[in-house]
């Protein structure tokens, strides 16, 4: 949402790339040979690490875009309490008021990793965007730099604040 | 009292001793391995065959500690080892011809012939829980030399010209020490004694307290003397329950006898002596932690300065010295500055006494002259490892670093052993052989600085848990290159940032490891891990 | 009162006699990053952020308990200080959970600040996730252990400005945490009077006001230096 944002920006961003997979395109498999990948969210479960894993393996520059992909944040708050399923447990089956049952379907529900990870522990980053989210003008200035094709340098309460 | 009462009581010691001593060790190490019971039944022994010219005496550590309990018989000397008590009537009758059934040791083994003891001199010779005992060997004389004879200026003199250095492991040049203190203004000051000894493998300062507890009560009169104290206090760790038992006595004998206490050889000198017993925290070794907790208030170091010499307890002026130091203060009062400095090395004087542990044939106590070799102590004394290899000598406990085995011929003293990356610390030397593996000795001590870290400042508290964490998954295979990388460099900082000494050299032993046993690190990197490795 | 002249970054400094080098480079305008100092209060050292380099000195001392010496050469700002700033900060986030998207103090926060000081946009060291508890047994106030960094400040607060001395530590390292009175709940600390100094001296969002949300707690440190200075001076 904050991307759009973005607002009449946006149609000049469009000038300048190809945007080539996101989750609201139609895109199934993660194309070869992508420059910029802006990633959302931490590593939750099985899904996220073959995806981050390609993702990475098939990009040039990765940047984890977002407190959830820079720290886990929100996502990773269930970390303090350990293996998921107890977790898992507690919801589906003693809160449950229908159907109560573990979710068990594979192929079509990923099992969840036992901790949730910021991008940067499972692979290599190459710039990271802090907030939650980050304000359109960071995200601005952030694709600026990257289509300027310099090394790209974050700092100061407008591009780096958490939260 | 006054000194023909002193030399009275030792004259009256001395002519109650029998030609026969049986001296067996009651210290801790001892004690745990049943000398207890072996001295009753010696004692016992000793009445069945009904002969008045032998004596049973329970003396302090006589250093062997792993061979005990430990008996040794008089005037000749002979050594028995690992005693029990079924061997007690045996080692009487071997008095008479008879054949002892006790393994007997070799007190001309360089394991003995090879210290030179200044500290230990009473160690294992002495009933350490009779004051007259110790007026015997020539205890409190020194006292009454310097109360008498001296003034605090000469005292401190003859303490700087010694050259003595702090033995609690930073080396501080004590005299320089004393004479700050005595020049420090202040209503009142304070001599502290730091017997917090926490090291793992560490036994010195136990056993010297166990083993003549009287020796340190002289030094700290003679040291508060010399500062214008009047007030002292042994800070001694509640895991050293005999050491405290055998303190608490000696205070008490020494107060009745009018050694401590109003009037000190009525040269109108007060000094009072009290135990105050820590909780089980390492960092209170520090000595602003230390100092902290004897105020009654949570154990935590400060910033220094001010140091403690000229803000101490309750914000006075407080001399602190660690249980060794004093204990070197009478011998060198007794045989002058000349004599001390003239053992040991160029920068260290004197003996340093070690708690010489791990994987070797001869564990125990020993004391030596600064400036011996480690190959000396830990070949010819301790007899080398019982399998494989030397790999590494630890010293320094927490705060040290690991020694290669290609440097054992680096000499015992301050300024040597830091320049191998380690530091003569407190006294523990722990020996590694080849099957150890030297991050797994990294993880261990880090994982006793993270359990001790007391939290009061970031590096230390967060610092050393993240790099117990860094060192598990280098253990568990899931590091890179770029986690040593990372290791190190987190090392330095938290070497350089933290408030107090467990902070600053909590990283030691992983710094020193990856320096002289980097390839074991990146093994483990690489997905290998071989527990056995050859010497470098 | 004597006066001393030093130097900081190689800017020529006057100083009173007895100043810190934190207040007389800040009475300059020199900012060197602070987390547990609180004006106010006594200073205890223990962030280590404001550590600084002296020429001559071998080790770095911290610049809110060292004493200004004439002609001494400071600097604040040096490469490896901002590296062991950086990695201080780091640290910091690792320990705990500090989620500022979902704290009250989002905003408002000295913790987030340095981050963003220090130019922290990730944090290299791995996150502990502990568990840690949240106590709202207090009618007024909460204290959220997640977002503690243990600097301290609502101990010295609530013993020297207060006189009360409901908080100090509990634990050791990794382990400590601040409690009230013998560690019972906040509602059960007798002692505690609710004069909400500690939630005035909180850096982060640990000490909130009950009700507040994410990133209303706004507070007004600057009145602990007030209430001390108006006793002092006896305004």
């Amino acid at each position: 949402m904050s991307f759009l944002d973005l607002d009449e920006w946006l149609f000049e961003l469009a000038q300048h790339i190809d945007l080539v997979y996101s989750p609201l395109a139609d895109v199934k498999e993660y194309p070869e040979h992508v420059d910029v990948a802006l990633v959302e969210g931490a590593v939750a479960n099985e899904d996220n690490l073959r995806l981050i894993r390609q993702v990475r393996e098939r990009t040039r520059i990765l940047i984890a875009f977002g407190d959830c992909a820079v720290t886990g944040n929100v996502t990773a708050l269930r970390n303090p309490l350990g293996d998921p399923a107890p977790l898992l447990h507690a919801i589906y089956v003693e809160r449950a008021d229908v159907g109560s049952c573990m979710p068990h379907t594979p192929g079509i529900i990923p099992p969840l990793l036992d901790r949730v990870q910021p991008v940067h522990k499972v692979v290599p980053v190459d710039v990271y965007l802090p907030g939650c989210p980050p304000p359109a003008s960071r995200i601005r200035a952030l694709l600026e730099q990257t289509l300027a094709g310099g090394a790209i340098h974050l700092a100061g309460r407008d591009m780096i604040k958490f939260g | 009292m006054d000194i023909s009462e002193l030399l009275a009581i030792a004259e009256h010691e001395n002519a109650l001793r029998r030609p026969i001593g049986i001296r067996c060790c009651t210290a801790l190490g001892c004690q745990s391995a049943g000398a207890l019971s072996l001295k009753q039944r010696l004692e016992e022994a000793v009445a069945e065959v009904d002969r008045t010219d032998i004596e049973v005496i329970g003396v302090g550590c006589m250093g062997l500690c792993g061979h005990g309990p430990l008996v040794q018989v008089d005037p000749h000397g002979v050594l028995y080892e690992h005693v029990r008590a079924a061997d007690a009537p045996s080692i009487v009758a071997a008095l008479d011809g008879g054949e002892a059934t006790a393994p007997q040791g070799d007190p001309q083994h360089p394991f003995f012939t090879l210290q030179k003891r200044i500290v230990l001199e009473n160690s294992g010779m002495i009933d350490p829980e009779r004051i007259e005992s110790y007026i015997a060997a020539g205890g409190y004389q020194a006292l009454y030399h310097v109360l008498h004879d001296m003034t605090p200026a000469e005292v401190i003199d003859v303490v700087t010209r010694s050259g003595l250095r702090g033995r609690g492991g930073a080396g501080y040049p004590t005299g320089l020490k004393w004479a700050t203190v005595a020049k420090s203004h202040g209503d009142r000051k304070y001599v502290v004694c730091n017997a917090d000894e926490g090291d793992p493998g560490a036994f010195m300062d136990r056993s010297i307290i166990e083993s003549d507890p009287h020796k340190v009560l002289e030094g700290m009169a003679i040291a508060a003397y010399a500062v214008g104290a009047d007030q002292g206090y042994v800070y001694v760790r509640a895991e050293y329950p005999l050491a405290i038992q055998r303190l608490q006595r000696a205070i008490a004998q020494a107060r009745r006898l009018g050694l401590l206490g109003a009037q000190i050889f009525d040269a109108g000198f007060t000094f009072r002596v009290d135990i105050r017993v820590g909780a089980g925290a390492f960092v209170c070794g520090e000595e602003t932690a230390l100092m902290a907790s004897i105020e009654g208030r949570r154990g935590q170091p400060r910033p220094r300065p001010p140091y403690p010499a000229e803000s101490g307890l309750w914000g006075r002026p407080t001399l602190i010295n660690n249980v060794e130091t004093f204990a070197n203060i009478p011998p060198i009062i007794r045989n002058g500055a000349e004599w001390f400095a003239a053992i040991g090395a160029e920068t260290s004087k004197g003996t340093k006494v070690f708690a010489l542990t791990g994987k070797i044939r001869h564990t125990g106590l020993i004391e030596v002259p600064m400036g011996v070799t480690l190959r000396q102590i830990v070949e010819d004394m301790g007899g080398g490892v019982p399998e494989g290899r030397v790999k590494a000598v630890q010293t320094g406990g927490p705060s040290g670093g690991c020694i290669p085995a290609a440097l054992l011929d680096t000499p015992v003293d301050y300024e040597s052993l830091q320049r191998v990356g380690s530091i003569m610390g407190s006294g523990g030397m722990v020996v590694m052989d080849d099957a150890t593996n030297m991050v797994d000795v990294a993880h261990f001590y880090m994982e006793f600085c993270k359990d001790e870290s007391c939290g009061k400042c970031i590096p230390c508290r967060a610092g050393t848990a993240q790099m117990l964490h860094m060192l598990d998954l280098i253990r568990s295979g899931q590091a890179t290159a770029a986690d040593l990388a990372q290791l190190e460099q987190l090392c330095l900082m938290v070497k350089e940032t933290s408030l107090c000494g467990l902070g600053q050299s909590a990283p030691n032993p992983v710094l020193s490891t990856m320096k002289y046993f980097r390839e074991e690190y990146e093994a483990l990197v690489r997905g290998e891990r071989s527990e056995v490795r050859g010497q470098r | 009162m004597a006066a001393r002249t030093f130097t900081i970054n190689d800017q020529l400094i006057s100083a009173r006699e007895g100043e810190t080098i934190l207040q007389a480079a800040r009475e300059h305008g020199i900012s060197i990053p602070t987390l547990c100092h609180l004006d106010g209060v006594s200073s205890v050292g223990a962030c280590r952020l404001c550590l600084v380099e002296i020429e001559g000195s071998r080790v770095l001392r911290p610049a809110c308990v060292t004493p200004v010496v004439e002609e001494m050469i400071v600097r604040t700002d040096t490469e490896r200080l901002r590296e062991y700033r950086r990695m201080i900060i780091e640290l910091l986030f690792a320990e705990r959970n500090h989620v500022c998207a979902v704290c009250v103090a989002n905003g408002h926060c000295e913790l987030q600040d340095l981050a963003i000081a220090v130019g922290m946009d990730h944090v290299r060291f791995d996150y502990a996730f502990p568990r840690c508890d949240v106590d709202i047994s207090h009618p007024l106030f909460g204290i959220d252990h997640n977002r503690c960094v243990l600097c301290t400040r609502c101990v010295r607060v609530c013993d020297e400005v207060e006189g009360v001395h409901t908080w100090d530590v509990a634990g050791r390292g990794a382990d400590a945490r601040v409690i009230t009175d013998m560690r019972q709940p906040w509602g059960e600390a007798r002692s505690c009077t609710s004069c909400g100094k500690c939630v005035l001296a909180c850096p982060t969002g640990a000490i909130f006001r009950r009700g507040a949300t994410v990133g209303e707690m706004e507070r007004d440190r600057h009145k602990i230096a007030y209430i001390v200075a108006a006793r002092e001076q006896r305004w």
